[in-house]
Formats: structure tokens, C-alpha cells, sequence
């Protein structure tokens, strides 16, 4: 117990004392918003994985855009 | 060819650039600036000297944020590949989910556990725990590059795997050829080795700014004398990879090699380009061109570097377009032949299987495994289309070269001056080296685009052509995201300038701060 309180103080205070740490925490937070909650939400769907339903039908596609698109 | 949708794949190409482009301005700082902070908190510990713990916090301090701004830009990539590469994902699937687990699992945990150590660990861990930590972070930091070199090594080299026709996938078979084909280990080397002299001369231009502006003297000078020493190394090393690399190529990648050194005929005792300027040609792939306005070249270098032997010959553009009999070079017609025969009977298995003709299903999947290894080449009726954009390759390569040299001289005469004591009275080689620092990042960006242009139209070697690879979707998409990408890595790019200027512009005045 007295371990995990000690992780816990360390990354705490470690957090509080940051300086230009805090305004890249920032810059971090504000770029994974808008990677995941809007490019990887609205614009980036897996393409497969949406089309399709099951792995034996992304094989079929797959097979025969190699083969019918040359 | 017909088929495809050029624009399509033209801006998939261009957006996969651009965003793999701007996460490589982040990585190879963090790759070897991790090692020099690595090296000063070593020198520290040891010593007891509270500068070169100033020192330290100071170079941590543009490493940390170095790191943020660019953590998790390469994963817009894989978001790439889910939507914009779907028929890639899906054909390497297999052999690209191992080593990328292992980055996620491994590397990852080892390099964000220790970096919170190494930030929020002075005066609250011990001394000699606070300086491995710094060593872990530089450890996982290039284990974290070695995954996603190993998987673009398979791209220019596939082994380790086998086409599975039934699931349209490439499954691997044997890890270790994929860990360890020489591909993969001059490709790790050379790019990590490259990100080390990036980093020492970022390091080495910030102190000529210093001793310039006649600020934090002392300081400037020992992260000088680390970075330089640092750099000179990792520039003979990168040598010796980039060496290696080559010679790997000549034997891989015959025509990426024939590309960037502009060899339209090959030759035995072949010359090396050392430089050359290239003539404007109405179409850069065409080989049936004098293509050289002004070279300068070292008669049979080009033969002694790929085989340590003058005498050996070195094929160029045409004589892999036509074939050369006599030195056992099959033409590229040839393998366009295969490779449609690799791809109908594909298509016969699958047909054969429906019909549940075994026999016939038999038959054709022999003629396609016979034939697998062209089976790119079956999307291609003029052998021209098979050969890349030749100024590119040439000028990327030589470029690289150039400014290599550069790096290894400046850290050569940098520490003369260091030695004799005339650094800061040297002022035309102190502007150099602050000079040098965008330098560094051209000869950087220029290895990739050698590397990922020059293979082309190859996505995976002989097997998988950039444009059958491509997903099914509308152009506009990937436009308005090629668009938001500019905006947001663009904004991202000015931040990180921004903060890394005021963090110099005050950090050493203070201790560093983080």
C-alpha cells in the first residue's frame, strides 16, 4: 500500500510541479481530440471492417480486387 | 492498369506522405537526443558537477518537448491504412500485426514508464535509478523505431512469409527471417544511426547559437564537445550502414539502385556519380535518354561498392527493362507475363474452388505459387510504368550523401576548435553549424523519400503495386483530410518551433524546468 501511495505522490506532484509541461500536456490532450473523437470518427472508418461483416467476406473482396482490377 | 483510379491513388499517396513526412521532423530527434540526455545525466552522476546537471535538465527539457508535440502522430498512418489501404492492410495483415503488437506491448510501456522517471524523478528517486531511467527512455525510444522499420523493411524485401490464396493474406512463417533479413537490419541501423547525427547537430547548432549570442559559455562548450563526439561516431556508422544499405538494394531493389544513381546502361567497372545535374526530360521514367547535363564520376567505384570488386557488373534501367541474358537478368517483360499468369490463375483457383473442381483448383495453385513472386507485375502491360521517377531517386540520394559528408566534416573541425580552444573566435563555423541544424532534417527527409519514392510503383516489392492497393472510396475524402492534415501537423510543427525557441531563448538561463 505504502508503494502504490508513493507511485501515486510521485506522478501527483511530479504533474504539479511541471512548468512548460503543463502547456504540452495541453498541446497532447487538444491532438488526440481531435485524432480520435473527430478524424478517426468521422473520417477515417476502416474500410473493411465497416463494408463487411465477416473475415471470409474482406477475403473475397480482397481477392477479387486483385484480381478483377488489373 | 484502366482500372484504377490515378487520382485516387495519387492522393492517398500524397496524404500518406505528407502525414509520414511530418511525424518523421519528431522521431529522429527524440531517437538520438534521448541518447545524448542518456550520456550528460551519466557524466553527472558520476562527477557530482551541478553544470552538467543544469546541462542535462536543459537538453531533457527540449527533448520532452520534442516528444509531445510529435507522440502519436505516426498513428494517423495507421488510421491510413484502415481506410485509404484497405487491399494493403488486408495482404500484409499478418506479417505487419506481430512486430506492430511488440512496438505497442514493449517498446511503449518501457519508454513511458521510464520517461515519467526521468522528468519527475530529480530529488525523488535515487541518482543512479534517475540515470537508468534516462538510459531506458533512449532504449525504448529505438526499440519503439525498430518495429515499424522492420515492417517497411518487409515491404522493400518480403521474406519470412507465404500467400495465403484462400484468405487473400500473407502469413508469416517464420519470424526471425523477418526480424533479422539483412533489409531490416541496415534499415533499423541507418535510420536510428541517421536520427543520432540529426540530434548532434541539432545539439551542436543550438551551443553555436549560445557561444554566438556570448551566452551560458561553459555550458554551450561541454554539450558542444558530447554532441560532436556523439555525432562523429554515429557518422562513421551511418556510413558503414548506408554502405550496407546499398549493397542490400543492388541485390533487393535492382532498379530503386539503377534509379538513384541515374544508370540508364549498366556496365562492368561501373563509375560512381559523385555529383550531376539532370537534363529536364519530357518524361522522368523514360530511360532512352542522355540524362546527365554535368556529372562528375569516379571511374569503377559503383562496381568495387556493391560487390568489392571492380569487375563486377551493375545493371541499369534497360537492361532490367529488356533483360540482360548474358548476366542472368530476366527482363521485365518476362516477369509482366508471369505475373498475369500468377494473377489468372488466382482467379481459376477461386473459380476451380466454386465449381469444386479439386483437380483444376490444384493445378492453377500450382501455377500461381510457380508464379507468385512476379505477381505485381500482372497490373502492368508497359514496362515503363515499373520504373520510378528518376530525378527524385537521384537528387534524394545524392543530397543525402552530400549533406552527410557535410555533418562529418563540421563535427571534425568542430572539435579541432574545441581542442585548440578557438571555438568561439571561429565565428563563420559557429553559423555554419546553426546553419546546419535544417540541414540535418533535408538529408533526413531525403533518405525517406529515396527510400519510399524510389521503390515505387512497388508498395510491396514485386508483389503488390501502390495502385492495387488502395481502398474502394471516394476521392473527395481523402482531399478534405489531406487538407485538415496540412492544417493541424502544420500548426502542430509551428508550436513545436515556438516552444523549442523560447525554451532556448530562456531554459538555460534557469535550470531547464519540465
Amino acid at each position: 500500500m505504502i508503494t502504490i501511495k508513493h507511485i501515486i505522490n510521485f506522478y501527483t506532484e511530479g504533474f504539479r510541479s511541471m512548468t512548460i509541461g503543463k502547456k504540452l500536456w495541453l498541446i497532447i490532450f487538444i491532438k488526440l481530440f481531435i485524432m480520435f473523437a473527430i478524424l478517426k470518427l468521422f473520417f477515417f472508418p476502416n474500410f473493411l471492417q465497416t463494408n463487411f461483416s465477416t473475415d471470409q467476406e474482406r477475403s473475397d473482396y480482397v481477392i477479387e480486387q486483385l484480381i478483377n482490377n488489373k | 492498369m484502366e482500372h484504377f483510379d490515378m487520382a485516387l491513388v495519387d492522393w492517398s499517396r500524397a496524404q500518406f506522405a505528407l502525414t509520414a513526412m511530418y511525424h518523421w521532423i519528431f522521431v529522429p530527434l527524440t531517437l538520438g537526443l534521448s541518447f545524448i540526455v542518456a550520456i550528460m545525466m551519466t557524466i553527472y552522476v558520476r562527477t557530482g558537477n551541478e553544470l552538467w546537471k543544469k546541462i542535462t535538465k536543459f537538453w531533457m527539457t527540449l527533448f520532452g518537448v520534442n516528444f509531445a508535440i510529435g507522440v502519436a502522430t505516426g498513428i494517423i498512418l495507421e488510421f491510413e491504412f484502415g481506410t485509404n489501404w484497405s487491399n494493403y492492410s488486408w495482404f500484409v495483415g499478418d506479417i505487419f500485426g506481430a512486430p506492430l503488437a511488440i512496438e505497442g506491448i514493449m517498446a511503449f510501456f518501457l519508454e513511458s514508464t521510464f520517461i515519467a522517471i526521468l522528468f519527475f524523478g530529480w530529488g525523488r528517486v535515487s541518482k543512479k535509478f534517475h540515470m537508468i531511467s534516462a538510459w531506458m527512455v533512449a532504449l525504448g525510444s529505438n526499440l519503439s523505431a525498430l518495429w515499424i522499420l522492420v515492417a517497411n523493411a518487409w515491404m522493400q524485401n518480403p521474406v519470412g512469409m507465404r500467400f495465403n490464396p484462400d484468405t487473400a493474406r500473407n502469413e508469416m512463417v517464420n519470424f526471425w527471417e523477418v526480424l533479422f533479413s539483412p533489409t531490416a537490419i541496415n534499415k533499423f541501423l541507418h535510420t536510428i544511426s541517421s536520427g543520432y547525427v540529426l540530434s548532434a547537430i541539432f545539439v551542436v547548432g543550438v551551443s553555436a547559437w549560445f557561444l554566438l549570442k556570448h551566452r551560458n559559455v561553459e555550458f554551450a562548450k561541454k554539450s558542444m564537445i558530447i554532441a560532436a563526439v556523439f555525432g562523429l561516431l554515429s557518422s562513421f556508422y551511418l556510413v558503414l550502414t548506408g554502405d550496407e544499405s546499398a549493397r542490400d538494394i543492388y541485390h533487393t531493389q535492382p532498379m530503386k539502385f539503377a534509379a538513384f544513381e541515374g544508370l540508364d546502361d549498366g556496365n562492368v567497372s561501373a563509375p560512381l556519380v559523385v555529383i550531376g545535374f539532370l537534363k529536364e526530360v519530357p518524361d522522368p521514367r523514360q530511360p532512352d535518354v542522355d540524362r546527365f547535363a554535368f556529372k562528375i564520376e569516379i571511374p569503377n567505384l559503383l562496381s568495387y561498392m556493391v560487390a568489392l570488386n571492380s569487375n563486377v557488373f551493375v545493371p541499369g534501367i534497360n537492361d532490367l527493362i529488356n533483360g540482360n541474358e548474358k548476366h542472368g537478368i530476366m527482363s521485365y517483360y518476362e516477369k509482366i507475363d508471369k505475373g498475369k499468369l500468377a494473377i489468372k490463375a488466382l482467379g481459376d483457383y477461386k473459380d476451380a474452388l466454386e465449381r469444386k473442381d479439386q483437380v483444376a483448383a490444384a493445378e492453377n495453385l500450382k501455377v500461381f505459387e510457380a508464379n507468385y513472386a512476379y505477381f505485381g507485375y500482372g497490373y502492368y502491360d508497359d514496362p515503363n510504368d515499373l520504373v520510378p521517377n528518376v530525378p527524385v531517386a537521384f537528387y534524394s540520394f545524392h543530397i543525402m550523401v552530400i549533406l552527410g559528408v557535410h555533418f562529418m566534416i563540421l563535427f571534425i573541425v568542430i572539435l579541432v576548435l574545441l581542442y585548440k580552444k578557438k571555438i568561439e573566435k571561429t565565428r563563420w563555423v559557429l553559423y555554419v553549424a546553426l546553419w546546419t541544424i535544417p540541414l540535418a532534417y533535408i538529408a533526413s527527409q531525403a533518405g525517406w523519400i529515396l527510400a519510399e519514392m524510389g521503390r515505387q510503383p512497388w508498395v510491396v516489392q514485386d508483389l503488390m503495386p501502390t495502385l492495387s492497393a488502395v481502398s474502394n472510396i471516394d476521392k473527395s475524402s481523402v482531399v478534405v483530410t489531406f487538407w485538415i492534415f496540412a492544417v493541424t501537423f502544420t500548426v502542430l510543427l509551428i508550436a513545436e518551433i515556438k516552444i523549442m525557441v523560447s525554451q532556448i531563448v530562456s531554459g538555460s538561463k534557469n535550470e531547464g524546468g519540465h
